[in-house]
């Protein structure tokens, strides 16, 4: 019960009182309660649990960690590199 | 699935595990505190990719495990009585209460159904007026919000045969509990990302600044855990005992302001037995004054008597951090997923499933580990 699973939500229906939507889960598809995200926008990952959407999924901090991880990458490749010229120049 | 696969390839998981081990200089303690988390963690072989200083202790986060056997009879009780749909949670259905488990009473011919949301559970009471609906509310802050507009929405709805069995625990008093342990070994916590989409994080702050202890809120995916880990030692390391959010994608600081006010309008705190750990100060939630018409325990007054747990499992132990399901002498051999002993190995988010399911013997590699040796962020220099 405790799984929370990220999908796209592709359909806003209901009213103030309780609105829902279809979210749609890797071609499995639900209705998921939105009253705790009413600003959703379709198109728009939440993050569902037991029915209700209790989270956005916000787009820049998803990437943050692989810009990092690029980062670490790259500083690796330039030490590579360094050392190879150093060998080089030895 | 987005979201989901790019935070499981194994190039990334290397390439953090590298930096844990460039981070770590001396041994750590850190636990994570949710089943889900301890799930990723065995089922990746996560922890076989950290430096042998790295410890990772599995917390007592699973809702399932926690629920005690007391309140599991009464739901027993009210799901036997003829008039009654008892609505759960399919995880709910096999753990052991102490005399037989609420699957036993659907094979009985007691009418238990698996409901996905509890607003199910009202739909349900909707359709059939002329039967009692009870629903079995239990869960963290994670499964409290929907919990909470259930009965909300029951009341403004007008049922009169809608009620919920409420066992709700809550995420702080737990950590506080554990770090207030004379045995304690937990220096820094992984906290439970989906707990805090909900809740925020101010209430670990104090946690933080009290026990001096590094709290970084975590997802559940390999990537979430191991970046959680290295923000953890990081912290560690530099004798910081900050408030991070690792899984910033989902969690706001303040967390999800109208579910916390559905919460609060639904539910008090009180003080809640942890099974196999015994009471916590308001480490739970039971419903308000105002909505008791709602609560199942009046409506059907169960008694219980007190619960007999198995001797041989040590779970109480296993959630507390002090033991691993290997130290369990029934584990795999008396207590299995088909015929379990104890409650972690009923759940999938237990430890001792999660143990069985992809550790059964004590050494296994790790399905992320690095094809050849030495693929490290060291191993390039
Ligand atoms: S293996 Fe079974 S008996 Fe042992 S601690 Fe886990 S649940 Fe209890």
């Amino acid at each position: 019960m405790c799984l929370g699973i990220p999908g796209k939500v592709i359909e806003k229906y209901g009213d103030d009182a309780l609105p829902m939507s279809k979210v749609d889960f890797g071609g499995v598809q639900k209705e998921v309660c939105l009253a705790y995200t009413p600003e959703v926008e379709i198109g728009d990952y939440v993050i569902v649990h037991v029915g209700f959407a209790i989270s956005v999924i916000d787009e820049a901090e998803a990437q943050e960690i692989f810009s990092y991880l690029q980062e670490i990458e790259e500083q690796e490749m330039e030490g590579m590199t360094n050392d190879e010229e150093r060998m080089t120049k030895e | 699935m987005r979201y989901l696969d790019e935070y499981r390839r194994p190039e990334h998981v290397r390439q953090l595990a590298a930096a844990v081990r460039a981070a770590t200089t001396r041994p750590w303690c850190i636990m994570e505190i949710c089943g889900g988390q301890t799930h990723t963690i065995v089922r990746f072989g996560l922890d076989e990719l950290l430096p042998r200083e790295i410890t990772l202790i599995h917390g007592p986060g699973c809702p399932v495990c926690v629920t005690p056997v007391e309140m599991l009879d009464k739901a027993v009780a009210v799901a036997e009585r003829p008039e009654v749909i008892f609505c759960s949670f399919g995880d709910m259905l096999r753990v052991p209460a102490s005399t037989k488990d609420l699957l036993t009473v659907k094979s009985e011919g007691g009418d238990v159904r698996i409901v996905y949301s509890p607003m199910d559970a009202v739909a349900l009471a909707q359709k059939h007026p002329d039967r009692q609906v009870v629903f079995f509310a239990v869960g963290f802050e994670t499964t409290a919000p929907a919990n909470a507009l259930a009965v909300a929405r029951a009341a403004a709805l007008g049922l009169t045969n809608f009620s919920v069995l409420v066992s709700h625990v809550l995420v702080p008093p737990a950590i506080r509990a554990v770090l207030a342990s004379p045995s304690n070994r937990v220096q820094g916590f992984l906290a439970a990302g989906h707990v805090c989409t909900v809740m925020g994080v101010e209430e670990y702050r104090p946690l933080a600044d009290e026990f001096r202890a590094p709290i970084v809120v975590t997802g559940f995916e390999p990537v979430d855990i191991l970046q959680g880990v290295l923000m953890c030692v990081k912290q560690l390391e530099t004798g910081r005992h900050d408030v991070e959010i690792q899984y910033a994608r989902a969690v706001r600081p303040e967390g999800n302001p109208p579910a916390i006010r559905q919460i609060g309008e639904v539910f008090q705190c009180v003080p809640r037995k942890w099974r196999g750990i015994g009471e916590i100060p308001a480490s739970g939630l039971a419903l308000r004054e105002k909505y008791a018409a709602f609560d199942a325990e009046r409506r059907f007054a169960v008694e219980t008597v007190t619960a007999e747990e198995s001797p041989e499992c040590i779970a109480g132990e296993i959630l507390q951090g002090h033991k691993t399901p290997h130290d369990c002498p029934a584990f795999a051999l008396r207590c299995t997923p088909e015929k379990p002993l104890g409650a972690p190995m009923v759940s999938t988010e237990g430890a001792c499933a999660a143990y069985y399911r992809y550790r059964k013997r004590q050494a296994v590699k790790s399905p992320l580990r690095a094809p050849t040796a030495g693929w490290s962020g060291r191993g390039l220099g």
